[in-house]
């Protein structure tokens, strides 16, 4: 409510004026706006149906069924057209039943005799599988796409994802398989074991920046490769993190059953108690940096060091905190993966999470909230993709491909507008230019 | 000016003045405590020519442990001098002759006592044959980033060079249409990353990263879909033999080093000089740096800023794409997925390391290749050095580089900088 105003005296019609008394114009006029000129929602919604559109083209056009019917598309065009849409939406269709509904489990379910064989024999479970994974795999790109929005909002660029889950992926596992403690402490000191682990690895690179200006993209690039060699240096020493009897396969002891996270819905699906603790993390990540004074420092020191150190903030006290916490993030993520799902380490644990956290933070716009809706996006498209794989002889790497088109066509708006005929934004607009180079 | 006040750049401090002599010193340390200590006794064998080489060197036999104290002692000489601060020349060399006395020792650690000997021809070769990839993608990185706009994208470009290379050479059995069609993928990369820097503004740094996922993901769709099935016809180059250059390659020890290898290395060498020369002695050059450092004041002489940067990231790409090409038609043939594994990374690390010059692009590029080749030759004689730490040097050297332990590297000042126009 506006209290700038003394209360009008007789507030006996709306005045029919553009906006109400927010100043907001009207909502149906708001929402005109946003499709006409591409408001981040309608662009970012226009960018995933791009790239989907173009992911299918390339599907369709390296299938040689498809690729044999253009060949004849001049005598028959219309089988041309629709073995290519086929393949594309065959491909698509196989993403959606391994990551949200398949109708052949419910079939299953009918057949069964009651709904407490059902239960029992885990077709219930089937139906809510594809849910689950889509839970799974999102959760450690929330946790990890919350730590580059972090560090975003503060003006940070953290591609160190992957060092830093490797350093709370060390710890986690560690704790989960060299200490023995009562069950529940136990979970609760592998989780803070990781978040610590990669928190340490954040605050070094805010450290470095701190104290020495090095850009923390340089250090976070190097950083990654210098914890993934350390990590396949650690596995290969049985008095370090080496399974015994391993012989060379560069994985850890498994972790103690007690220091797993504890399922939530029954034994047959793989949804866990990560999935909740991400959910936490983005709902603490939205209190952190919309509600509290700290947040604040950070989001001022990221849109303006200089006017955040005029106004008494310490910039390099913030960078290292800003980098403490978006480590600790990635190192929950580890967590997420070693106590929740793999409950060993191996030398490629970490795979891609340090990248997709970016396509995750990029995509949701460095928001919780988007990030956990981009987080349950890819998520999706990773559960989906191996039955995509099985089914259609698609391989998964489209996942990616389409994982790097969405970001690209989120970052350039003006494209989007370009491509779709969008009126240019008239005020501030969503083409904001984050970039600031080496020197900032 | 007020950025540089935000990046916190702080001056020397005290303590900062003593972690170059204290470095030194752990390092002489090392020399002395571990390679001395532990080596073998017995003599290390450093052989100088290769099998039947029409002329030989005589091998080198020094004894091991003697060898190691001595480089020892001479590297913690080395820390004293510096420590006295006698200025740049003895500042750069000292770190230098440290290092090379470093490697010797742990080579004396590594052979004393062994009937093999370190055949430091090979050692040489393969560092150049390793350093092929990240000399042209470190010269890549500078053409572009000399113009303001950085290019993380150095791994896509070598990745696709490497496909596009091998699906051309192997279709059409030409070696050339494979390092041409590999230069052009990469080009075309850097078209893309032009269009979307340049033109549409997004920020670099994240396109670089995200036209990386690209590559990696299509190429390695491609592969699965359309390599594998048709890997007869479409993944099996042939690659380039080694040329012999007349006379200088005969030359003992240089001549097997810098004359006898892949049309790459010779396409490498021009490349270097053409850069190095054409950005710091040519007019285009100069340009292109104006652009680079202050792309206001280039514009009001009337230098067209964004056809400027065009040019060199498009360039750039070609050029990253020959290094690309080499990992496939230059080296092992067939396409494999991401099988520039971080390479560009470290191309890209090289160049920052090198102070975003070509030539020290190519200096740090041959550090970082030497030591891949160090690793790969020690871990076949079973030394018991982890090669993981030795794999990690490039990317820890790169991170002391730039927290400015061993001077200060700075970016043009409009790196990633779009240039906006109102």
């Amino acid at each position: 409510m506006s209290d700038s105003a003394p209360a009008p005296a007789a507030p006996s019609a709306p005045a029919p004026t553009a906006a109400d008394e927010h100043g907001r114009p009207p909502f149906g006029r708001a929402i005109l706006d946003a499709v006409l000129e591409g408001n981040s929602v309608v662009v970012t919604i226009l960018a995933i149906v791009t790239a989907i559109v173009l992911g299918g083209l390339l599907i369709a056009f390296t299938n040689s069924t498809v690729l044999h019917a253009w060949g004849n598309l001049f005598s028959s065009p219309g089988n041309a057209i629709a073995q290519a849409w086929d393949a594309a939406s065959g491909a698509y269709v196989a993403i959606f039943e391994g990551a949200i509904f398949n109708p052949h489990t419910v079939a299953a379910l009918f057949q069964q005799k009651s709904m407490s064989v059902a239960l029992h024999d885990g077709t219930v479970s089937a139906v809510f599988n594809p849910l689950s994974e889509t839970a799974v795999n999102a959760t450690p790109l929330i946790l990890a796409g919350l730590s580059v929005a972090v560090a975003f909002r503060a003006g940070l660029f953290n591609i160190g994802g992957q060092s830093q889950f490797i350093g709370g992926a060390m710890v986690a596992t560690w704790l989960g398989f060299g200490v023995s403690l009562p069950p529940v402490i136990h979970v609760i000191v592998c989780v803070l074991g990781g978040f610590a682990g990669g928190a340490a690895m954040g605050m070094l690179v805010g450290l470095l920046k701190a104290r020495t200006g090095a850009h923390e993209v340089i250090v976070t690039i190097m950083a990654n490769y210098v914890m993934a060699y350390l990590l396949s240096y650690l596995l290969s020493k049985p008095s370090l993190l080496e399974k015994p009897g391993a012989n060379g396969n560069l994985i850890s002891p498994n972790i103690a059953s007690d220091a797993h996270l504890p399922l939530l819905a029954g034994t047959h699906l793989r949804i866990n108690a990560g999935f909740l603790l991400a959910l936490a993390c983005a709902a603490g990540v939205w209190w952190l940096m919309s509600r509290s004074t700290l947040g604040f420092e950070f989001r001022t020191v990221g849109a303006n060091p200089n006017a955040a150190r005029s106004a008494g903030m310490s910039v390099p006290r913030t960078w290292i905190l800003v980098m403490l916490i978006a480590g600790g993030l990635a190192g929950l993520a580890a967590s997420t993966v070693i106590q929740g799902t793999d409950f060993s380490l191996n030398f490629q644990s970490y795979g891609t999470y340090g990248i997709d956290a970016i396509t995750v933070a990029l995509l949701g716009r460095a928001r919780p909230g988007g990030v956990v809706l981009a987080a349950l996006l890819y998520g999706a498209l990773h559960a989906g993709a191996p039955l995509m794989q099985a089914s259609t002889q698609t391989p998964v790497d489209i996942v990616q491909v389409i994982q790097a088109l969405i970001v690209m066509f989120v970052a350039a708006p003006p494209l989007i507008r370009a491509l779709y005929r969008l009126r240019a934004a008239r005020a501030g607009g969503t083409g904001q230019v984050l970039s600031k180079g080496w020197n900032a | 000016m007020t950025t540089l006040a935000a990046t916190g750049r702080i001056p020397l401090s005290v303590s900062r003045r003593f972690l170059a002599p204290a470095t030194l010193l752990v390092l002489g340390l090392v020399d002395i405590l571990v390679f001395g200590k532990y080596a073998h006794h017995g003599d290390a064998t450093f052989a100088f020519s290769q099998p039947f080489a029409k002329v030989t060197v005589p091998n080198l036999k020094v004894p091991a442990a003697e060898t190691a104290y001595a480089l020892g002692a001479a590297t913690i000489v080395l820390a004293a001098l510096r420590v006295m601060d006698l200025g740049k020349v003895v500042r750069r060399l000292s770190i230098g002759l440290a290092l090379a006395f470093f490697v010797i020792a742990l080579l004396c650690w590594a052979y004393g006592g062994s009937v093999n000997s370190f055949n430091v021809i090979n050692q040489f070769q393969g560092t150049l044959a390793d350093s092929i990839p990240l000399i042209l993608g470190a010269l890549a990185g500078c053409l572009c980033e000399r113009s303001g706009v950085i290019n993380i994208a150095i791994e896509g470009q070598l990745l696709i060079g490497a496909f596009a290379g091998a699906i051309f050479a192997s279709a059409f059995g030409v070696l050339w249409l494979g390092l041409i069609a590999g230069s052009l993928a990469g080009g075309l990369i850097g078209l893309l990353l032009g269009v979307f820097a340049i033109t549409y503004l997004v920020d670099q740094i994240i396109l670089g990263v995200v036209l990386n996922v690209f590559v990696s993901g299509l190429t390695g769709y491609l592969y699965d879909k359309v390599l594998i099935p048709y890997s007869n016809t479409l993944n099996s180059p042939s690659t380039y033999l080694p040329i012999k250059i007349p006379l200088l390659g005969d030359i003992p020890i240089i001549g097997p080093v810098f004359f006898d290898s892949t049309l790459f290395l010779y396409i490498t060498y021009v490349l270097i000089v053409a850069v190095q020369v054409g950005l710091f002695s040519t007019r285009w050059g100069l340009r292109v740096r104006a652009v680079g450092e202050h792309p206001a004041a280039a514009d009001t002489v009337g230098i067209s800023v964004k056809l400027t940067r065009y040019r060199n990231v498009i360039l750039a790409g070609l050029v990253a794409g020959i290094g690309g090409a080499f990992l496939t038609i230059g080296s092992v043939g067939s396409f494999g997925k991401d099988m520039s594994s971080g390479k560009g990374y470290i191309a890209l690390a090289a160049m920052i390391f090198g102070r975003w010059t070509p030539l020290g692009g190519v200096g740090a590029a041959l550090l970082f290749g030497f030591t891949f080749e160090l690793q790969s030759i020690l871990s076949t004689v079973n030394v018991p050095v982890p090669s993981d730490f030795l794999l990690m040097v490039p990317y820890v050297a790169t991170i002391i580089a730039v927290a400015g332990l061993v001077g200060q590297v700075r970016a043009p000042a409009a790196d990633g900088q779009p240039y906006i126009t109102s």
